[in-house]
C-alpha cells in the first residue's frame, strides 16, 4: 500500500512555490533582457531564451532526482561531497574568469558553476556526518570535523574571488545550532558582529569603552566571582577583535568593497563626499533603488518599466532581477516576491522538522537556511539595508547553474520528505 | 526552542523587507508618469509663432532664427579656450562661470552656455565647432519685431516661470509664453502646439528607441497667424506726439468697438525685449518705478475722468426727465450748496445744456447731478439709478475684453456710500461726482468707450484687440452691440453742445478744417503723498473726442499727466490724431511741433526734488529745441 501511493506523498505546497518562483523569476528576466520584438522565447541568444530552456531542462533533472531511491542520497552523500570539492579545485587549472570571478568551467558555448552545486553537496555531507551515530555535536573535536566539511568548500570558493558564494555557508550555523551547538557560539557571533559594527561606526575607542562598561558591570552583579583575569581577558579579546576589523576595513579591503561598507554604516562624515560616493560608487545600488521606488504601489506593468527597458540598472537580469519586480509589480508584486520565499522557506523548516531520520531533518533544515541566507542578502542588498554583495535570488536570476543547483537542492529534500513515512 | 531561531528570522526579515519596501515604494515612492520619468526622454517639436498684422495688413511681428551654444560637461574635451571665446565674444571669466553654472546644473545634460548669437556669429562659429567637443549649437526661434512701436500692445515673449507651469501643464520648463500685450492675450493661438516624441534612454544617456513605438507621440500644430485693429500709421504717430509725457490713449473705431490705437506714454522699443538683451533691459524698465514703462497707462491707469464726465451726468438727467435742453440754470461764477460753494471757471450767466457743455460749466451739472438725486425720494435710491445708468457706458468694471490688463475704476452705487455714510446720505454729499471729480475713477479706455457710446447714440461694441484670426470667427461678445440705458433721442443735445465745445468753447482753437469733430475737456485735480503730507500737482489734462459727427470714424480718450488744462496738451494731441486718421494728413504743423517741443518732465521732477514747488498757471513751460525731439517712428520694416 505505502509503495503503491509513493509518488503521491511528494509536498506539492513546496512544488507549487517552487515553481510560482521560477515562472515568475522568468517573466521577469524576460521584461529585464529583451530588446525589440520577441522573436522567439527560446531564442539560444537572448537571456530570456536560455532560462527558459534551462527550466525545461531543470524540469527533466527534477523527474531524475525524484525516481532515484532516497537512500542514494544519503549512502552516497560522501561521495557526492568529494566530487563537488573536486568540482571546485579544478577550477584553478580549467575556470574561466567572469567579471574578475574564477568560478565558471567554459563547456563550450555553456559554462558551469561548480559552487552552484557545492551547497547541495556540503549540505549532504554535513547531514550524513551529524546524523552518524558516533557523532556527539557538544564534542569539541566533532564540531572541528563539521566546521572543516563546510569550511574546505567556502574556502576554495573565496579563493576563486566569489565572496558572495563563500557567504552563503554561513547559513549551515543555523543547522548546527539547530543540531545542538552550544549556544557559547550564538553568543560569541553576535557579539563578533555588534564589536565589528561598532568598531567601524564609533571608532575602537569608543568602543572599548563601552564594552568595559558593560563587561565590567557584568562582573559586579555576578554574586559568585570569577577570577578577575576573565574580564581583563576578554576585554583584550574584544580590543584585538575591533582592531583587526578597524585593520581590516582601514588598509586590507579593496577599494570597491570598503566603499560598500562606507556607504553602508554611513562612515563618511562629510554628507557631500558621501553623496558623491553614493552616486559613484554604489551607482548600482543607487539605480536599483530608484527602480523599485518608481514601482509605486501598483507597478508600472508587465515590459513597461522604462527603467527596465533602458537597462538603467547593470546586471538586471541576474542579481539585480528584484528590481525589475519592483518597477514593474510594483509594492504588490515585491511583497509577493516576498511573501513567497517566506513562505517555501518555512515550509521547507516546517517539512524538515517533522522528518524522522536525522538525515532528512539536518538535511533539509540546510536547505530552508541556504535558500533563507540567499534570500537575506540578495533583496537586502538590492534595497541598500546591507553592503553589496554579489549573490544571485534563487529561480529568479538568470543562470543555469543557479537554478539547477537550487532545483537538486530543493528536490532531493522533497524526495527525502516523500520518504520519510518508508521504513530505511 | 532552538528550532524557533531560524524560524523566527526568516519571519522577521520577511517582516523588514516588507517595511523597506512600503518605504521605498509607497511612502518615499518616485512613482511618476512618462513626463517626469528621467528614463524618458522628451523631444519637443516647437511650431511656427503665428505673425501678428496691423489692420491694414501691416506685418508687426514675425521670427527669426537664434542659435545658442550649448554644452555638455562631461563631454568636453580639452580645447583652445582662447580662441573659442574670441569666437563666442566672450573673456576667460565668463567661459568660466558659465561652464561653472553647467556643471552644477548637470554634468550629463546640455545647458546653455552663449544665447542668442548672431547670424554672422553663427556662420564663423559653425565651421569650427568640430573642434569643441561637448559643445554644440541648437537653433531657436526668437520674436523679429518689423516695428519700434507699439510695445504696450505687442507685448514680449520669455520662458514660462514655475506658476506659469502650475497654471498650465501644457508649458514646460524653458518653453517660452506671452508674457504681455498681444503676446500674452492670444499666446494659446500664436504658439500653436508643440509635438513630442517620446525616447527610451538607457543609463548612458543615449537613445535607444521610440517609447512604445511612438504611441504617444504627437506632431505639431502650427501657430495662427492674427491681425489685430491697431493701426500703426496713428499708433506710431500717438507715440510720436506723446514723448516726454506720461498719460495713456485710446482710439476705438465706434462702429465695431476696434481699438485704433492703444498708447501708454512713455513707452521702449519692443526690440528691447528681445534675444541676449532681454533680461538687461527687461529689469530696466521693470526697476524705472517712477516712469514705469511696463505700465500701460491706457489700461490700467485709473483717474478721475473730470469734466468729460459731465455727458454722463447730462445724459442721465435727460433719461431721468429731470432737466430739459432748452432749461436754463444761471451760474453765478459756482454753485451754492448749503453753506458750501463750488467754483466755476465758466464766467457766469444763463447756460442750456449745450451752453453748459461748451463752457463746461460746474454750477450747470451740479443742478443736474442734485436733480437727478432727488428724484426719488431718497438719495440713496437716486444714487444708484444714477450708478446704473453709468455702468451700462461700461464704466465702474472690467470691460471684459482680450486684453492682458485692465482696472475696474469705480462708479459708486448705493452699497459703495452706504459703507462711507452709514447714518444719512443727501445729494450735496457727492455733488463732486457731478463734474468727474470725486469718487468717479476711469481708466482711459473705458473713457475711450463711452465716447465711442455716445458717437454711436446709445452703445457700443466692447473694445478689442483682435480683427482677424486665421481660420477663426471671433466671438460674438466683440461683434455684438451693447445697448446703454441712455434712448438714442438724449445723444442729440449732448453731441451738439460737444461739437460747441470745438466751435466756440474750449476747444476752439483746435478745430480741423471741414471736419466735424466733437469733443469735450477735462482738467482733473490730482494729489501725491510727499513726505506724507498730501500735497497737490499740477492738473492733469483730459480730452475725449469722436468725428466726424455723422458717422463717426474715430473716437478717443486722451489722458496727458498733469498737463494742466484739457486743451493744452489733450486736446491738441486729439485734434492731431483724428485729423491724422479721418484726412490722412496733418495740416496743422505748428500745432506738432508746439507738442513735440514741449515736454512736461519737469512736471514729472517736482514731487522728486524735494524742494517746494509750484504747479497748475503758475508753472512754466519746458520748451526742448526741435534738434532734440526724436523723429517720427520709422514705421517701414527696418
Amino acid at each position: 500500500m505505502r509503495q503503491t501511493d509513493r509518488h503521491f506523498k511528494f509536498d506539492w505546497i513546496t512544488i507549487l512555490l517552487f515553481f510560482i518562483l521560477a515562472g515568475f523569476g522568468w517573466l521577469n528576466i524576460l521584461s529585464a533582457s529583451h530588446s525589440g520584438e520577441i522573436v522567439d522565447y527560446f531564442s539560444f541568444t537572448e537571456f530570456y531564451g536560455k532560462q527558459l530552456v534551462f527550466i525545461i531542462l531543470s524540469i527533466v533533472l527534477i523527474i531524475l532526482i525524484l525516481s532515484i531511491d532516497a537512500k542514494f542520497y544519503e549512502r552516497f552523500s560522501s561521495i557526492i561531497y568529494f566530487a563537488s570539492l573536486l568540482s571546485l579545485i579544478g577550477l584553478f587549472i580549467f575556470g574561466k574568469n567572469i567579471n574578475g570571478a574564477t568560478s565558471w568551467y567554459d563547456l563550450g558555448g555553456m559554462t558551469l558553476q561548480p559552487s552552484e552545486f557545492a551547497k547541495a553537496a556540503t549540505a549532504l555531507a554535513v547531514a550524513k556526518y551529524i546524523s552518524d551515530l558516533q557523532t556527539d555535536i557538544k564534542q569539541f573535536k566533532h564540531q572541528i570535523r563539521i566546521f572543516a566539511i563546510i569550511v574546505i568548500p567556502a574556502f576554495l570558493i573565496l579563493l576563486q574571488k566569489d565572496a558572495g558564494s563563500t557567504l552563503v555557508y554561513g547559513a549551515f550555523f543555523f543547522v548546527l545550532y539547530r543540531e545542538g551547538l552550544p549556544k557559547i557560539y550564538l553568543i560569541l557571533g553576535s557579539i563578533l558582529i555588534v564589536l565589528a559594527i561598532c568598531a567601524l561606526k564609533f571608532g575602537v575607542i569608543v568602543t572599548m569603552l563601552v564594552a568595559a562598561i558593560v563587561v565590567f558591570g557584568y562582573y559586579f552583579t555576578l554574586k559568585k566571582k570569577p577570577s578577575f583575569f576573565q574580564p581583563i581577558i576578554a576585554l583584550v579579546i574584544a580590543l584585538l577583535i575591533s582592531f583587526v576589523v578597524r585593520y581590516t576595513y582601514d588598509s586590507l579591503l579593496p577599494f570597491h568593497q570598503k566603499d560598500r561598507i562606507t556607504i553602508w554604516l554611513s562612515l563618511e562624515k562629510d554628507a557631500d563626499k558621501l553623496e558623491k560616493m553614493k552616486k559613484e560608487a554604489a551607482y548600482n545600488l543607487l539605480e536599483s533603488e530608484k527602480a523599485i521606488s518608481a514601482g509605486g504601489f501598483k507597478g508600472k506593468g508587465f515590459m513597461e518599466g522604462t527603467r527596465t527597458t533602458g537597462k538603467f540598472v547593470p546586471e538586471q537580469h541576474t542579481d539585480y532581477i528584484f528590481t525589475t519586480v519592483g518597477e514593474e509589480w510594483g509594492f504588490i508584486g515585491s511583497f509577493g516576491v516576498v511573501l513567497i520565499f517566506v513562505l517555501l522557506i518555512l515550509r521547507i523548516l516546517h517539512l524538515a522538522e517533522l522528518q524522522k531520520s536525522q538525515f532528512s531533518r539536518v538535511y533539509g533544515y540546510a536547505v530552508g537556511a541556504i535558500l533563507f541566507i540567499h534570500f537575506l542578502i540578495n533583496i537586502g542588498m538590492v534595497m541598500g539595508l546591507i553592503p553589496t554583495i554579489g549573490i544571485p535570488l534563487p529561480l529568479f536570476s538568470y543562470g543555469g547553474s543557479g537554478l539547477w543547483g537550487f532545483t537538486i537542492l530543493v528536490f532531493i529534500f522533497v524526495k527525502l520528505d516523500s520518504n520519510r513515512i518508508n521504513e530505511w | 526552542m532552538r528550532q524557533l531561531l531560524l524560524f523566527l528570522t526568516v519571519i522577521l526579515v520577511g517582516i523588514i523587507f516588507t517595511a523597506r519596501l512600503f518605504y521605498l515604494q509607497i511612502y518615499n515612492s518616485s512613482f511618476n508618469s512618462i513626463f517626469d520619468d528621467n528614463a524618458i526622454r522628451k523631444v519637443y517639436d516647437y511650431p511656427k509663432r503665428g505673425f501678428v498684422y496691423d489692420r491694414n495688413g501691416k506685418l508687426l511681428v514675425a521670427n527669426q532664427p537664434s542659435y545658442d551654444v550649448m554644452v555638455i560637461p562631461r563631454e568636453i574635451e580639452p580645447l583652445d579656450t582662447l580662441e573659442f571665446c574670441k569666437l563666442l565674444k566672450i573673456d576667460k571669466a565668463r567661459f568660466d562661470s558659465q561652464l561653472k553654472k553647467a556643471k552644477n546644473y548637470s554634468w550629463r545634460l546640455p545647458s546653455p552656455f552663449v544665447s542668442h548669437l548672431s547670424k554672422e556669429d553663427y556662420a564663423v562659429l559653425q565651421e569650427k565647432m568640430r573642434k569643441y567637443t561637448g559643445f554644440h549649437i541648437q537653433k531657436r526661434s526668437l520674436r523679429q519685431y518689423e516695428t519700434t512701436i507699439g510695445a504696450n500692445v505687442l507685448g514680449d515673449i520669455g520662458e514660462v516661470n514655475n506658476r506659469d507651469i502650475a497654471n498650465d501643464p501644457y508649458y514646460k520648463i524653458g518653453d517660452l509664453m506671452g508674457k504681455q500685450g498681444v503676446e500674452k492675450s492670444y499666446d494659446s493661438i500664436l504658439r500653436g502646439r508643440k509635438g513630442i516624441k517620446f525616447i527610451q534612454k538607457d543609463r548612458f544617456n543615449r537613445n535607444i528607441g521610440p517609447y512604445k513605438d511612438g504611441k504617444y507621440d504627437t506632431l505639431p500644430q502650427q501657430g495662427k497667424d492674427i491681425k489685430i485693429t491697431i493701426d500703426s500709421e496713428l499708433q506710431a504717430y500717438g507715440e510720436w506726439l506723446m514723448q516726454n509725457k506720461r498719460g495713456g490713449i485710446i482710439a476705438l473705431e465706434p462702429s465695431s468697438g476696434e481699438i485704433l490705437a492703444m498708447i501708454a506714454a512713455p513707452t521702449y522699443n519692443p526690440n528691447d525685449l528681445v534675444g541676449r538683451k532681454r533680461s538687461k533691459n527687461y529689469t530696466k524698465l521693470y526697476n524705472d518705478s517712477i516712469a514705469k514703462p511696463l505700465f500701460n497707462r491706457s489700461l490700467q491707469g485709473i483717474y478721475n475722468p473730470g469734466s468729460p464726465f459731465k455727458l454722463m451726468n447730462s445724459l442721465i438727467a435727460l433719461q431721468e426727465g429731470v432737466i430739459s435742453n432748452t432749461e436754463k440754470v444761471y451760474c453765478h461764477n459756482g454753485y451754492k450748496y448749503g453753506n458750501r460753494f463750488m467754483g466755476c471757471h465758466c464766467g457766469g450767466g444763463s447756460r442750456d445744456m449745450s451752453l453748459g457743455i461748451q463752457k463746461s460749466c460746474n454750477a450747470y451739472f451740479a443742478t443736474a447731478y442734485r436733480r437727478i438725486l432727488e428724484k426719488p425720494a431718497n438719495a440713496r435710491e437716486g444714487i444708484e439709478i444714477w450708478s446704473n445708468h453709468a455702468k451700462s457706458f461700461g464704466l465702474g468694471n472690467f470691460l471684459n475684453n482680450d486684453l492682458a490688463v485692465g482696472q475696474k475704476g469705480r462708479i459708486p452705487d448705493k452699497a459703495y456710500y452706504k459703507r462711507a455714510y452709514p447714518e444719512r446720505f443727501y445729494s450735496t454729499y457727492t455733488i463732486s461726482n457731478a463734474i468727474g471729480q470725486g469718487e468717479v475713477v476711469t481708466t482711459p479706455i473705458q473713457l475711450a468707450n463711452m465716447t465711442a457710446a455716445i458717437a454711436n447714440r446709445g452703445y457700443y461694441y466692447t473694445p478689442h484687440i483682435v480683427k482677424a484670426i486665421e481660420g477663426e470667427t471671433l466671438p460674438d461678445k466683440f461683434t455684438t452691440p451693447k445697448y446703454t440705458t441712455i434712448d438714442k433721442k438724449h445723444f442729440e443735445p449732448v453731441i451738439e453742445g460737444m461739437l460747441k465745445v470745438y466751435e466756440k468753447g474750449t476747444a476752439s482753437s483746435l478745430q480741423v478744417k471741414g471736419l466735424e469733430i466733437c469733443g469735450k475737456t477735462g482738467t482733473v485735480e490730482n494729489f501725491v503723498i510727499i513726505d506724507s503730507v498730501k500735497t497737490q500737482l499740477t492738473d492733469h489734462s483730459i480730452f475725449v473726442a469722436f468725428a466726424p459727427k455723422d458717422n463717426p470714424k474715430i473716437a478717443l480718450a486722451i489722458f496727458v499727466e498733469n498737463g494742466y488744462f484739457g486743451s493744452r496738451f489733450a486736446g491738441k494731441i486729439a485734434s492731431l490724431m483724428i485729423e491724422k486718421y479721418v484726412n490722412k494728413k496733418i495740416t496743422r504743423k505748428d500745432l506738432e511741433n508746439w507738442l513735440l517741443t514741449h515736454s512736461l518732465e519737469n512736471e514729472y521732477a517736482k514731487p522728486y526734488s524735494g524742494e517746494p514747488f509750484k504747479i497748475n498757471r503758475e508753472t512754466q513751460y519746458q520748451v526742448i529745441p526741435m534738434e532734440e525731439v526724436i523723429g517720427l517712428p520709422d514705421n517701414s520694416n527696418p
